[in-house]
């Protein structure tokens, strides 16, 4: 009986079972790349508002403190999203015409409350803090980027566990000092030497047991 | 123990009288050990038999599989943007992310009790106990817990009706204002019909009433009600009174057919005093005693130290023995001893269902005791008109059915369904030219009356209502009624003239003109209490011995043959108003363990009489089924499952009313039906009584029943020999205080350090644990109901419970010992044991079960892929598995409920008991602000923060100061399955009672023999 397969058949099959090694490989990797990808995690995606609310403007242009309007991220869970009547403490004394801010006013008149696009999303399952992370040292910026630089706001991190357990396992890396935390700029120096300091100094523990986040 | 295939009364006797008492078990086809006991056991997850309840035919698998493959096409867009909602004016103290907490109280029976509701952003989640009530100090049951969903249960009436058409409240007014205006010229003809009323602000309306309309009759009726308790302190005292008792100075109790650790006025109270006295720590050598005189098994005869199970004509007979001081009972003998040793400090209390002549009996005993101004505490009535609520009834309908009705103003309650069954209230009804109901459910009074209008809830209504000693409280809304309820304030404010008076309005205006100012009214509604307000108690009481009934005081009366029928309320859906509450629907009754469901009970000697053979029972019960009973009484036939539970009296047949609801709600109509026993109840013997026959159907297809006893159990082999209840006699326990010491592995079970994976060091930082002392758990099922409430706990419905998948995360295991007629019961809670060598871990292949720092037993929904491996190698039994989408994604009305810190679990998910780790995180965060530790106490599981006993502690025990690691230093503490070195966080302190020492060494000791 005559051979079916010719003697380079040997050499094909081989590279085919190698081959299938790497394509795996390469899908697994693809997947692995497009679930980090902003196309899934969000970042960067400016998200229009309601009204076009410029943190650039009001942070970086005027120096308003973030907790001017996020009164609640020393004490709770939840940063807070400023009732109306913040908008108005200035807004009742100018620019009290502008167009872009009849949605403001119409909230205050009618009692109507603004509906903001959240920007900052988690899932279900896991529960952030904000308040234990703003009293040990960490920065709204090492989370949320240079709000001060952004028209619109985007979620400058990609939000994965990947991403929060990078700082939950060396949080020395990131810590900065309690007095800076607010600052937009803040870049440290010599973190080298500071951060395992604050750490000591702060009490930050090192916490990547599920339960942390996830209950 | 294959020759076991059928076994005799008889037999089966004998084979309890070879345990000699030594040996617990759960059940009676536990104990009969027979075939088909043994292989429903080895059948270890029977819950993972059933799939599908029918298979799925090919047309509709297309389907299935169609729409599937459609729906994972849209499951692949990207998720809907969310929103965020700010205010636009931010209240002052409210902080987004953070419960506050606001007094009020709930009523039940017209008495409060005080409760702090959680409110996350104005949506009340969760209810606790006021620690500052007096009835409640800090405690909840379960009807507490399940208020929650009651207040958002999207079948309340939510709308007007005339006719059973929507109209609206103006309607209602417009109908109602010519008819109360004829009543001004012929007030007899208007009546209305209340249920108990403690409010102060109610009373003065219903005075104001009264007098705008001479003539117009008020009428009373509820089906729980206290008519014998008020009647038998009139026939005591002269007048109506009202007592409450203080449980911490007694040293003696007696309780005649009284569940005063269960229900009632003041129940939560009462076990805390009472077990107050029974909590034994090292050095402890003393407790108190109960002796529980009763006919069917209730939770306060659960933990008696004797109990005396009798047919309940004949508690009488006894209470008049005890007042004699002459009984030929051995245990009335030992009784009326201890009583008369502990004059001043005794009490003998009569249950509410038992007749006015036992309460008077009762006072007369407390009265020669001396204990009355001690221990029995007699003060005026706390209802605003107390009167006989069943004559009052009787009254009304005699006046209907004579015409002299022609209208009736029906306020709560749902007469049609729960009026005694000789009086024909729905007939009589008919006769009326106007009748308007109100009520929160469109129910079957609803149905029969020509107008019915929302009631609100009492979290979203204003009120005030007295608590068991007369304590004010002010019922203070936490939301605005979800429904278009209207209050009985403005029902009642819309009759008098006060049209546009809102509730609050009324409650402040009747209380500002009762002497209150901004500040205390302030006060008040921030306590929840208002000071000073308890009923003076009358010093002096005597009570008159009540006339003899015909009966001798010292010779036991020939009780009436044949079987007794006893008639209670529901354990958890009470007279039938909490029959829509899916969370009480499926809470295990705390004796029977059945859900969903009502049934004839009786004990195992009846059972046997009546041939319901042990074997089919068996075979039946393992199937989760039973035979139907035909049950004759006072000429109403009547077909019930029959069940068969240990400790009832013999020829004592119970049954539960409430059930069997015709409408008001879907749960209440469909899923948790049962069966309407109202008919059973006559006005001459609302409790019940002899004369009833009780017939097997051996032909009718079996009932299947939702029971669930044997539940999630460890091997009843293991029970005694591996001591899993431990228990000795304060004798017993003085002698040999480490009693609880592992039977088979002496004074220490050997700890194995060596591991496949590194033993994690706990010593530097917390070491959550939690120790449950078995001697004090009544089993009343307030911590399984507070967990569910705090956990987001999904239910199951019947068909599921059948299957073993409910879903509580905590249960109360219930063991029995020695005699089946009158066992000792023992009640056993198991949550999560938080193993530090958990079995659960190693075997899960994602990870989803992993430990933390803290040594507890972390679960991580979202890595869970469903294989249930964690489940089959935990030893205790306590994960719960998602079979199917339990969680009701999709009623809107259900969402705010939740508690937005635990996460809402999907289908194919594990699980299980977490101490409450959002509690434990929130907690340690507020610490870590500060820099500190947490301190003792201030993390409190659900649990724990409901038991009325104050069974469970929880803590830090790597701190030495802490009250858990005190109790892990007692040395009747024991750990369950120690020798497998899982080493539980979780563990038991020994259960001890105090029998008394003439009636013999009782067949409990300090010793496990298998």
């Amino acid at each position: 009986m005559a051979q079916i397969f010719h003697r380079s058949a040997n050499t094909l099959s081989r590279v085919t079972i190698f081959g299938a090694i790497f394509i795996a490989g390469f899908v697994l990797w693809l997947i692995g790349g497009i679930v980090r990808s902003p196309y899934f995690t969000n970042q960067g995606n400016a998200i229009e508002q309601v009204v076009p609310f410029s943190h650039q403007h009001h942070v970086g242009g005027l120096g308003i403190d973030c907790r001017y309007c996020h009164t609640s991220v020393e004490s709770s869970s939840f940063a807070g999203i400023p009732p109306t009547s913040t908008c108005m403490n200035c807004h009742s004394q100018i620019w009290t015409t502008a167009e872009m801010l009849e949605p403001v006013r119409a909230s205050f008149r009618t009692g109507k409350p603004l509906v903001w696009n959240r920007v900052h999303r988690l899932p279900d399952y896991v529960h952030f803090n904000h308040s234990i992370h703003v009293a040990k040292g960490i920065g709204c910026a090492s989370c949320h980027g240079r709000i001060d630089k952004m028209n619109l706001v985007y979620q400058a991190s990609p939000l994965t566990m990947e991403w929060c357990i990078s700082c939950h396992r060396a949080p020395e890396k990131f810590v900065r000092p309690r007095e800076e935390v607010f600052n937009m700029s803040y870049v440290a120096k010599n973190q080298e030497t500071l951060g395992p300091e604050l750490v000591k100094r702060y009490g930050v523990k090192s916490m990547t047991h599920c339960s942390t986040c996830h209950y | 123990m294959s020759d076991n295939k059928t076994l005799s009364f008889t037999e089966f006797r004998a084979r309890v009288g070879d345990l000699r008492g030594k040996e617990y078990w759960r059940s009676l086809e536990e104990l009969s050990r027979s075939d088909v006991f043994d292989e429903f056991m080895h059948q270890e997850f029977p819950q993972q038999a059933v799939a599908l309840d029918k298979g799925v035919d090919r047309r509709n698998f297309m389907k299935l599989m169609g729409a599937s493959v459609a729906m994972a096409g849209l499951a692949a867009c990207a998720p809907p943007g969310e929103t965020i909602v700010p205010y636009v004016n931010q209240p002052e103290r409210t902080i987004p992310g953070k419960p506050l907490f606001f007094a009020s109280a709930m009523p039940l029976g017209g008495v409060a009790t005080g409760v702090l509701v959680e409110s996350h952003m104005n949506r009340p989640t969760k209810i606790e106990g006021n620690p500052m009530h007096p009835s409640s100090l800090g405690a909840s049951d379960a009807l507490m817990q399940a208020a929650i969903l009651g207040l958002y249960d999207p079948d309340r009436s939510q709308v007007v009706r005339r006719y059973g058409d929507t109209a609206t409240w103006g309607d209602f007014i417009a109908a109602v204002q010519p008819v109360v205006n004829a009543a001004k010229t012929n007030g007899a003809a208007l009546r209305i019909l209340t249920q108990t009323i403690t409010s102060p602000t109610l009373g003065a309306q219903m005075q104001a009433l009264l007098a705008q309309y001479p003539g117009m009759k008020w009428h009373q009726w509820e089906a729980v009600n206290a008519d014998n308790v008020r009647e038998g302190g009139r026939m005591a005292f002269g007048s109506y009174v009202h007592t409450h008792y203080d449980f911490t100075k007694a040293n003696v109790v007696v309780s005649l057919g009284s569940d005063f650790l269960g229900e009632g006025p003041g129940h939560l109270r009462y076990a805390r005093d009472f077990m107050s006295r029974r909590k034994i720590r090292n050095g402890a050598k003393s407790m108190n005693r109960l002796y529980a005189i009763e006919g069917s098994m209730s939770n306060t005869g659960s933990v008696a130290d004797h109990r005396v199970a009798v047919k309940p004509s004949q508690i009488e007979d006894l209470a008049r023995q005890i007042l004699g001081g002459q009984s030929s009972h051995p245990v009335v003998q030992a009784l009326i001893k201890d009583l008369q040793a502990n004059r001043g400090t005794s009490v003998v209390i009569a249950g509410d269902d038992q007749p006015a002549v036992v309460h008077a009996i009762a006072h007369a005993i407390n009265t020669q005791l001396g204990n009355i101004g001690t221990t029995v505490l007699v003060t005026d009535p706390i209802e605003v008109a107390p009167l006989n609520q069943l004559a009052s009834l009787s009254e009304l309908v005699a006046d209907m059915n004579a015409g002299r009705v022609s209208a009736l103003l029906i306020l709560g309650g749902n007469p049609v369904f729960d009026a005694p069954t000789d009086l024909q209230f729905a007939k009589a009804l008919e006769k009326v030219a106007f009748r308007a109901h109100h009520s929160l459910y469109y129910d079957e009074t609803s149905l029969l009356s020509h107008w019915h209008v929302p009631d609100t809830h009492w979290i979203e209504s204003w009120g005030d209502a007295r608590g068991h000693d007369g304590t004010i409280s002010i019922i203070q809304p936490l939301i605005a009624p979800l429904y278009n309820g209207r209050s009985v304030h403005e029902v009642l404010g819309a009759l008098i003239g006060g049209l546009d008076q809102t509730p609050y309005q009324t409650v402040r205006a009747h209380w500002f003109s009762n002497g209150a100012t901004e500040d205390t009214w302030r006060r008040w509604l921030h306590d929840g209490v208002m000071p000073n307000t308890a009923l003076p108690i009358r010093t002096g009481a005597a009570a008159a011995v009540p006339p003899p009934t015909g009966r001798s005081s010292t010779t036991e009366r020939q009780p009436p043959t044949g079987i007794e029928l006893e008639l209670r309320h529901d354990p958890t859906i009470y007279d039938g108003r909490f029959a829509n509450n899916s969370w009480l629907q499926e809470l295990p009754k705390p004796q029977t363990k059945i859900t969903w469901d009502n049934v004839l009970i009786v004990g195992p000697k009846t059972a046997a009489k009546l041939n319901f053979d042990a074997e089919d029972r068996a075979t039946l019960v393992n199937n989760k089924q039973t035979r139907f009973a035909e049950l004759s009484y006072h000429g109403v036939t009547m077909r019930l499952p029959l069940w068969v539970v240990p400790g009832y009296a013999e020829d004592v047949a119970t049954v539960y009313f409430g059930y069997g609801r015709r409408a008001g709600g879907a749960v209440a109509t469909e899923k948790g039906k049962g069966f309407d026993t109202y008919p059973l109840r006559f006005s001459n013997a609302l409790h019940g009584g002899p004369g009833a026959k009780i017939t097997i159907d051996h032909a009718a297809k079996p009932y299947p029943v939702a029971c669930t006893q044997e539940h999630q159990s460890i091997d009843p082999k293991d029970v005694g020999e591996r001591g899993i209840i431990r228990s000795a006699t304060l004798a017993g326990y003085l002698e040999n205080p480490k009693f609880t010491v592992d039977p088979h592995h002496g004074s220490d079970v050997t700890r194995h350090d060596e591991s496949i994976v590194p033993n994690w060091d706990y010593s530097t930082k917390h070491a959550w644990a939690m120790v449950i002392d078995t001697s004090v758990c009544t089993g009343c099922n307030g911590c399984v109901a507070a967990c569910q409430a705090e956990n987001n706990i999904a239910t199951v419905g019947k068909e599921e419970v059948v299957r073993e998948r409910e879903m509580h995360w905590l249960r109360i295991d219930r063991y029995y010992r020695g005699d089946v007629e009158n066992p000792e019961v023992f009640h056993q809670p198991v949550p999560c044991m938080q193993c530090e060598n958990a079995p659960c871990e190693p075997v899960c292949p994602v990870e989803a079960t992993s430990h933390s720092e803290d040594g507890l037993n972390d679960m991580t929904y979202n890595r869970c892929v469903g294989t249930r491996y964690c489940s089959n190698n935990c030893p205790y039994k306590v994960r719960r598995f998602n079979f199917f989408h339990y969680a009701d994604y999709d009623t809107p009305a259900l969402k705010p409920m939740r508690n937005p810190d635990v996460t809402v679990r999907t289908r194919g998910v594990m699980e299980k008991c977490t101490y409450c780790v959002q509690r434990i995180n929130a907690a340690k965060i507020e610490a870590e602000k500060d820099n500190r530790r947490v301190r003792d106490g201030e993390i409190v599981t659900a649990c724990q923060q409901a038991c009325p006993t104050q069974a469970i502690v929880f803590g830090d025990m790597n701190d030495p100061k802490s009250e858990v690691a005190q109790l892990k230093a007692q040395n009747h503490h024991y750990a369950l399955l120690e020798e497998l070195q899982t080493r539980p966080r979780t563990t038991y302190l020994g259960n001890v009672r105090n029998p008394h020492p003439d009636l013999g060494k009782p067949a409990t000791d300090t010793e496990h023999e298998g």
